[in-house]
């Protein structure tokens, strides 16, 4: 059971798969223009990383240790393939707009590293709770990074969401501002890396405080002292 | 009595950071008053809505950092920051253009990185690529040099336009760019760019009204006007001459290679040191103390990379002017040429 906490906390805060790790950058700074790609590329990575931390966890055994990381690709690849046959039948809209990041989820290095550093050293069911857990991690952050730049480059919200959810989420899009010119750095390469790390920043912070507050320091603070002579 | 010895070396040379930013800043004055001769009041209402911006910025990010208010921002580094912004940016640009680049250059490109003397980039250039590439019209449409316009533009005008977008003929600059007696239109360097996309030459684009035989009507007197300042830093010591020099040279002798070789596609030198930012990215930008490399030799190299990089931009890049780019790529460079170009010691190393 505090296995399962743990596996709780690690995918969505103290080894955050986006922002500890910095894992699988390529597809969260390309993708996350609007919130409707970052939440269909999320879900995507999500499926696929349950997937393959429960195949590789299965076959954990039968594997020979010198071509684990060939055989964890030929895994991954299966299930992105599955993944994109599945979006290019069921959000073709969202195919097309999110086009090469798709099949580049094979190459997404926080799924292999999930499956190299925990799928293939415990079991099926454990995997699948890391796998739920570092993916939803992973997409939370793609999520506010989406908001973020969507907000602050198109003044909208969910722009598009038809793509992903079907004819009715057209009515979810919001305009929050309405810009005469939009704000062009926020959607374009810059503004991700930008956002990306005011989000660490962020994060940084929050840890800061919370180890402030955890561990209130009793003793008063001594002035450093250099030891200049040896003891021996 | 109490007698302190500081350690070696003992002689000062009077220099304080603000008194080398206010030199730097007030060399910049005839560049500006030629500036407001060719171009309008624009300049000076953009000066004092950056000076405002980045004063109230820089408040408030030392106040978020616990940092003394005052002792920092008298040092003048984001006041000269906001004066290199607003003359770099189009004079006639909206006025949240100018609140924009300035909060980002002070907030994000230097107090997130921890201040004067901390920031990686030049706050005034990355600003200017982050306005450059997000608000490409607003950026891009330069008034017509004063000469050029049948009626010059009042003051009202100028500040209806600058603060409502909007002329007080309810004409926005825009669409009073594509009326016939327009105030605004493409900088020389854009427009014989276009014209050699267009498979023109050079001296077909320069035939235009707005240029006399050398550059742009207005833009070489601006360049000559930031020469001369530039100039006056030098005198001053305020800079040395191996930035400046190695950034110009480079920038000439790129120039007159490639007019050597395409003379039909290329324009010559001295178009290239007349037009655009050239002399004030010289003089005031690339020599910045804190992101500029601080070696003797270093500062050749970092000067002279500029310089092509300015060449090569403007002459094959996606953008007409280039320093500003040129000016933040080399700053990346600026650990590792440092890295390589420390000088010798003193008594220490010398070949025999």
């Amino acid at each position: 059971m505090s296995q399962v906490k743990t596996l709780f906390k690690e995918g969505m805060w103290v080894n955050n798969p986006a922002l500890v790790q910095l894992l699988g950058l390529c597809p969260l700074l390309a993708v996350t223009s609007t919130i409707t790609n970052a939440l269909g590329l999320g879900i995507a990575t999500l499926l696929v990383l349950v997937g393959s931390n429960i195949t590789v966890s299965l076959v954990r055994n039968w594997v020979p240790k010198d071509i684990r990381i060939p055989v964890f690709v030929m895994i991954i690849a299966a299930f992105v393939t599955i993944i994109q046959l599945l979006m290019n039948a069921y959000t073709f809209g969202l195919y097309q707009s999110l086009g090469i990041f798709i099949p580049l989820i094979v190459t997404n290095c926080a799924i292999i590293g999930r499956a190299e550093a925990f799928a293939s050293k415990n079991n099926a069911l454990l995997s699948a709770w890391d796998g739920v857990m570092m993916g939803l991690g992973f997409a939370i952050v793609l999520v506010v990074l989406g908001t973020m730049r969507e907000l602050i480059g198109q003044g909208t919200l969910f722009d598009g969401a038809d793509l992903l959810l079907g004819p009715w989420a057209a009515n979810l899009r919001i305009e929050i501002f309405e810009f005469d010119s939009q704000f062009l750095v926020a959607i374009l390469p810059p503004g991700a890396f930008l956002g990306m790390g005011l989000l660490i920043a962020a994060k940084n912070v929050i840890d800061a405080q919370i180890k402030a507050k955890s561990a209130p320091s009793t003793e008063s603070e001594k002035a450093p002292r250099a030891r200049v002579t040896s003891l021996t | 009595m109490k007698l302190t010895m500081a350690s070696s070396p003992h002689n000062h040379n009077h220099k304080n950071v603000s008194k080398l930013m206010l030199t730097v800043a007030a060399c910049c004055i005839p560049g500006i008053i030629v500036q407001c001769y060719f171009f309008g009041f624009g300049v000076i209402v953009q000066l004092l809505i950056a000076l405002v911006t980045a004063s109230l910025s820089e408040a408030c990010m030392l106040k978020i950092r616990n940092r003394p208010i005052w002792p920092t921002l008298s040092d003048g580094s984001a006041w000269l920051t906001a004066v290199l912004l607003a003359i770099s940016i189009p004079p006639l640009a909206p006025w949240w253009i100018i609140v924009i680049g300035t909060l980002f250059a002070i907030a994000m490109v230097k107090q997130l990185y921890g201040g004067l003397g901390f920031n990686l980039f030049n706050p005034a250039m990355a600003a200017y690529v982050l306005l450059l590439i997000s608000f490409p019209v607003q950026m891009t449409s330069w008034t017509m040099p004063s000469e050029l316009i049948a009626q010059p533009i009042g003051l009202i005008d100028t500040l209806s336009l600058i603060f409502l977008e909007a002329n007080t003929a309810k004409q926005s600059l825009i669409s009073a760019m594509v009326t016939v007696d327009g105030t605004t239109m493409a900088t020389p360097l854009d427009t014989v760019k276009t014209a050699v996309s267009q498979n023109l030459t050079v001296t077909e684009a320069m035939s235009g009204k707005q240029f006399d035989e050398l550059a742009g009507i207005g833009w070489a007197w601006v360049n000559i006007a930031y020469l001369v300042g530039g100039i006056f830093l030098l005198k001053a010591k305020v800079i040395n001459w191996h930035i400046p020099l190695a950034m110009l040279g480079s920038l000439a002798l790129c120039a007159a290679i490639g007019f050597i070789i395409a003379p039909g596609s290329q324009a010559g030198s001295v178009f290239h040191l007349l037009s655009g930012a050239t002399m004030l990215g010289a003089f005031f930008i690339a020599t910045d103390p804190v992101s500029a490399s601080t070696t003797n030799h270093g500062r050749l190299i970092y000067g002279a990379c500029i310089g092509l990089l300015v060449y090569l931009i403007r002459s094959f890049g996606g953008y007409p002017d280039a320093v500003a780019f040129a000016v933040l790529i080399m700053n990346m460079t600026v650990p590792l040429i440092d890295h390589y170009t420390q000088p010798r010691t003193y008594g220490h190393g010398a070949t025999k």
